[in-house]
């Protein structure tokens, strides 16, 4: 039991301190594309060394809620990064690993988020809390759906359970799997607020969705939720990456093991960073009023891959 | 100048109810001279033969104020003027109520010259925010160059935006300080949800005082004033200044040096262009095509540096002619050469541009600018062009040497920011092919004409193509050949007014990319 604690530790100690990298290499890739020259891919733990070093600012209406969301949203992203299997295979660690709860502390973070930036009372904090909100009351439905899809094949709400599942069974080709895999790309593009979503790159207050929220963060508030968003990031990769194009971790704690399982996480990831950058590079943001489209979309494909298992796999 | 039938009739009319006092012309444009009782009588005869407002500025004499107000009638400018004695009120009646711009011009002279418009909505301060006192106009005379002031300018807290009410209706102010490096402008939505009620901008936070500046300046300096009055068309507005001053000495430039002025034109033109079509595509998140665009004026500004002395072109020219003769055989080898390849970079980009339906599908239909709206505000340039207004200055009142090329000046019908950036890709490519034509017929001569300053004052006008669309200058020097009025008028004047309607019933994130599809001028207007 201590063992499986330490390692559950160490890996989400891991978990959260690649995920700056994770977003460099995006970036890095991203200039690649667009024959620009990338910044090192460390300069986002450059950015957040200097903004943890930076003063707080703090404006003088801010109530507890303001200075204790980023605290809270950090927290929690790094407990559901704890949750998700990464290197050592889940039956090696513990914690909780149940689907609707990892929904519902993505939710609980949001409603913070959310909370903090009406709190301060600007009006650029509060149209990014309602255009998130926006975004969520139909991105959560449709993430659950996806859920409750998997859940179906693997009989479990266990995220371990899940992936272990459908790396045994290969269900790469099931017409459900594909609709729901379509379907959770587009939900992890709008909760992580990337192109065409959301911009992160924009100066733009007026469009912002995510950023308009936290304009009037500042140091290692600041720090905070950019790492948090890093984080939800990776979360939302390895979460891809595991579900959609499983490979099993090895139930082994020998070093070649997972030597073997963070090579193959790695490779994912990169392959995955490569697709992101490939649809941003290519797509234009969509007109704030057309993302419901998008995620109604997304929202039926996961019905639609929902049904077809019932209708057509399951017998 | 020619005039035009329709100009002859309305002449005719204006003798018939002997409105006209008489008949002159102000640096080789035809000008009414009316009194101040008829204003509004006259310039609504010329509303109704379709006469479009370009302007309105006013001047101090000894002992009479002159306002002007320049028309555009099938493609011939007018001029009316009429003069205000100093002894009476100064009052004249407003034009607003004819022409949508004109408001923001009489705010403009009511502010620095203290001349009341009556009759009209809008009185509210324009230029003057807290700057200077209520009672005090800068522009006449006895105003002290220094100003009064010396502390920090209180802040402008207390003009009166016209504000929406009701259930869910909320104000956003954004701005004048932007999370970009843009200049700084306040605009003040009233919004219900993300559906835009009203814009109201509030400009004249980089208002610097050129037209105070100007005064008693000498004619070289007027010139090298007039490059700085707005960075991105330094070419633009010298050209123009150059022409007024020109036009009121009846200066003969030399060929040469026109030609050589209109390359740098167009060459100013595409590097704005190339930048403003990288600007609109990084607006909706297309990084590509900003960084291709990008590194595109970013190799045409060098190449400025490199001939002309100046990234952006600044003092390149001279009355009477430009500063040096750039264009020696090499330096034309090396402008020919850069044609080749830019144009082809451009159509492939603009192949990419125009096939990709994510960015299509977020710029069309964004930001429409009805044809019957883009009239209504008089608006200029590209803004124009793409609502179906077909106006070029360089072709339709050609001024040397546009008159002996063949300019192509793109149209188009749909009014939205799509629209918009075609226009600008369009007019890439047919100044392209305008340069090497210049480039071609380029005639060997002198690049500059001596002339001496009259010993009368005298005033002239210079209108040419900027980038942005029509820019008008008026130039009036006194008996010592010195500069005693300067107004140069920028097409923003009227594409601001553009912007604030298009945006009606859109929606608020749609605002960043309309903006910069309009890409107005602060500085040229805030002057």
């Amino acid at each position: 039991m201590m063992n499986r604690l330490l390692y559950s530790l160490l890996q989400t100690g891991l978990f959260v301190f690649i995920a700056p990298l994770f977003v460099g290499i995006v970036k890095m890739f991203k200039c690649w594309l667009q024959n620009r020259s990338a910044p090192s891919v460390f300069q986002c733990y450059r950015d957040l060394r200097k903004l943890f070093h930076k003063q707080t600012i703090l404006a003088h209406h801010a109530s507890w809620i303001f200075r204790f969301a980023p605290y809270l949203i950090f927290s929690i992203t790094a407990l559901i990064a704890s949750a998700i299997p990464f290197i050592v295979s889940p039956s090696q660690t513990v914690g909780f690993t149940d689907v609707i709860l990892i929904a519902g502390l993505f939710g609980l973070s949001r409603f913070f988020l959310a909370l903090a930036a009406l709190d301060i009372g600007t009006s650029f904090g509060g149209m990014g809390a309602s255009r998130e909100m926006t975004v969520a009351t139909l991105a959560e439905p449709a993430l659950m759906i996806a859920f409750f899809s998997l859940a179906m094949m693997a009989s479990s709400t266990r995220l371990d359970i899940i992936t272990t599942y459908l790396s045994t069974h290969s269900l790469w080709f099931n017409p459900s799997m594909l609709f729901v895999a379509l379907a959770f790309a587009m939900i992890a593009v709008a909760e992580t607020g990337r192109i065409p979503v959301d911009n992160p790159a924009t100066h733009l207050e007026l469009t912002m969705i995510h950023e308009a929220m936290i304009l009037e963060y500042s140091g290692r508030h600041l720090a905070l939720i950019e790492w948090a968003a890093q984080i939800k990031l990776l979360i939302y990769t390895i979460l891809f990456a595991n579900l959609f194009l499983p490979f099993p971790l090895i139930n082994q704690l020998s070093l070649s093991a997972i030597g073997l399982n963070g090579g193959i996480v790695i490779i994912k990831c990169l392959l995955l960073a490569w697709v992101l950058v490939l649809a941003e590079t290519h797509l234009a943001k969509l007109r704030l009023f057309r993302v419901p489209l998008l995620l109604n979309m997304a929202f039926l494909l996961c019905l639609l891959g929902l049904l077809i298992h019932v209708i057509a796999e399951v017998a | 100048m020619g005039t035009s039938d329709l100009l002859l009739r309305l002449m005719k009319a204006l003798n018939h109810c002997q409105l006209l006092k008489a008949d002159s012309s102000i640096g080789g444009y035809s000008a009414l001279e009316i009194e101040p009782m008829h204003w509004q009588t006259v310039a609504q005869m010329i509303q109704q033969d379709q006469g479009r407002f370009a302007g309105l500025w006013a001047e101090e004499l000894e002992d009479v104020f002159f306002v002007t107000v320049c028309f555009c009638i099938e493609k011939h400018y007018l001029l009316m003027r009429t003069s205000l004695n100093k002894k009476i009120p100064l009052k004249l009646s407003s034009l607003s109520c004819l022409y949508l711009a004109a408001n923001r011009f009489e705010r403009h002279t009511h502010d620095l010259f203290g001349i009341e418009f009556i009759d009209t909505d809008d009185s509210r301060r324009w230029t003057r925010h807290q700057a200077w006192q209520a009672n005090q106009f800068p522009l006449r005379k006895d105003f002290p160059a220094a100003g009064y002031g010396t502390g920090k300018t209180p802040a402008d807290k207390t003009y009166p935006f016209l504000q929406a009410t009701g259930e869910g209706v909320c104000e956003v102010p954004v701005g004048p300080i932007h999370a970009g490096i843009i200049e700084p402008g306040h605009f003040r939505f009233q919004i219900a949800g993300e559906e835009v009620l009203y814009l109201e901008e509030r400009l004249g936070y980089v208002h610097k005082g050129i037209e105070k500046i100007a005064e008693g300046k000498d004619i070289h300096h007027l010139i090298n004033l007039a490059a700085h009055v707005s960075g991105d068309c330094t070419l633009s507005y010298a050209g123009s200044t150059c022409m007024a001053v020109e036009n009121a000495l009846q200066i003969t430039v030399p060929d040469r040096a026109l030609f050589i002025r209109a390359i740098l034109a167009e060459r100013e033109r595409i590097a704005n262009h190339l930048w403003d079509v990288a600007a609109i595509c990084n607006d909706v998140g297309f990084a590509f095509a900003y960084y291709q665009f990008g590194r595109l004026r970013e190799l045409w500004l060098r190449t400025n540096a490199y001939l002309f002395g100046h990234r952006l072109l600044m003092n390149c020219l001279s009355v009477g002619g430009v500063q040096k003769d750039y264009l020696s055989a090499t330096a034309i080898d090396l402008l020919q050469h850069e044609l080749v390849p830019l144009e082809k970079e451009v159509g492939e980009l603009t192949h990419i541009l125009d096939t990709n339906a994510s960015l299509q599908n977020r710029l069309r239909t964004t930001g429409v600018l009805s044809h019957e709206t883009a009239q209504a505000v008089g608006a200029l340039g590209y803004v124009s062009k793409a609502s179906g207004i077909d106006f070029d200055v360089r072709r339709d009142a050609p001024y040397a040497p546009y008159h002996q090329c063949e300019v192509s000046s793109p149209v188009l019908s749909d009014g939205d920011v799509a629209a918009r950036l075609s226009i600008r890709l369009k007019e890439i490519k047919s100044a392209l092919t305008l340069i090497k034509d210049l480039l071609n017929t380029l005639p060997s001569g002198p690049y500059q004409t001596t002339w001496t300053p009259p010993p009368y004052p005298t005033a002239g006008i210079g209108i040419v193509e900027s980038w942005r669309g029509e820019l008008l200058t008026y130039v009036s020097l006194d008996a010592t050949g010195k500069v005693s009025r300067y107004f140069p008028r920028d097409p923003s004047w009227f594409n601001w007014l553009a912007l604030e309607r298009l945006i009606y019933r859109d929606i608020v994130p749609d605002f960043p990319v309309c903006n910069k599809s309009i890409n107005g001028s602060y500085s040229g207007c805030d002057l």
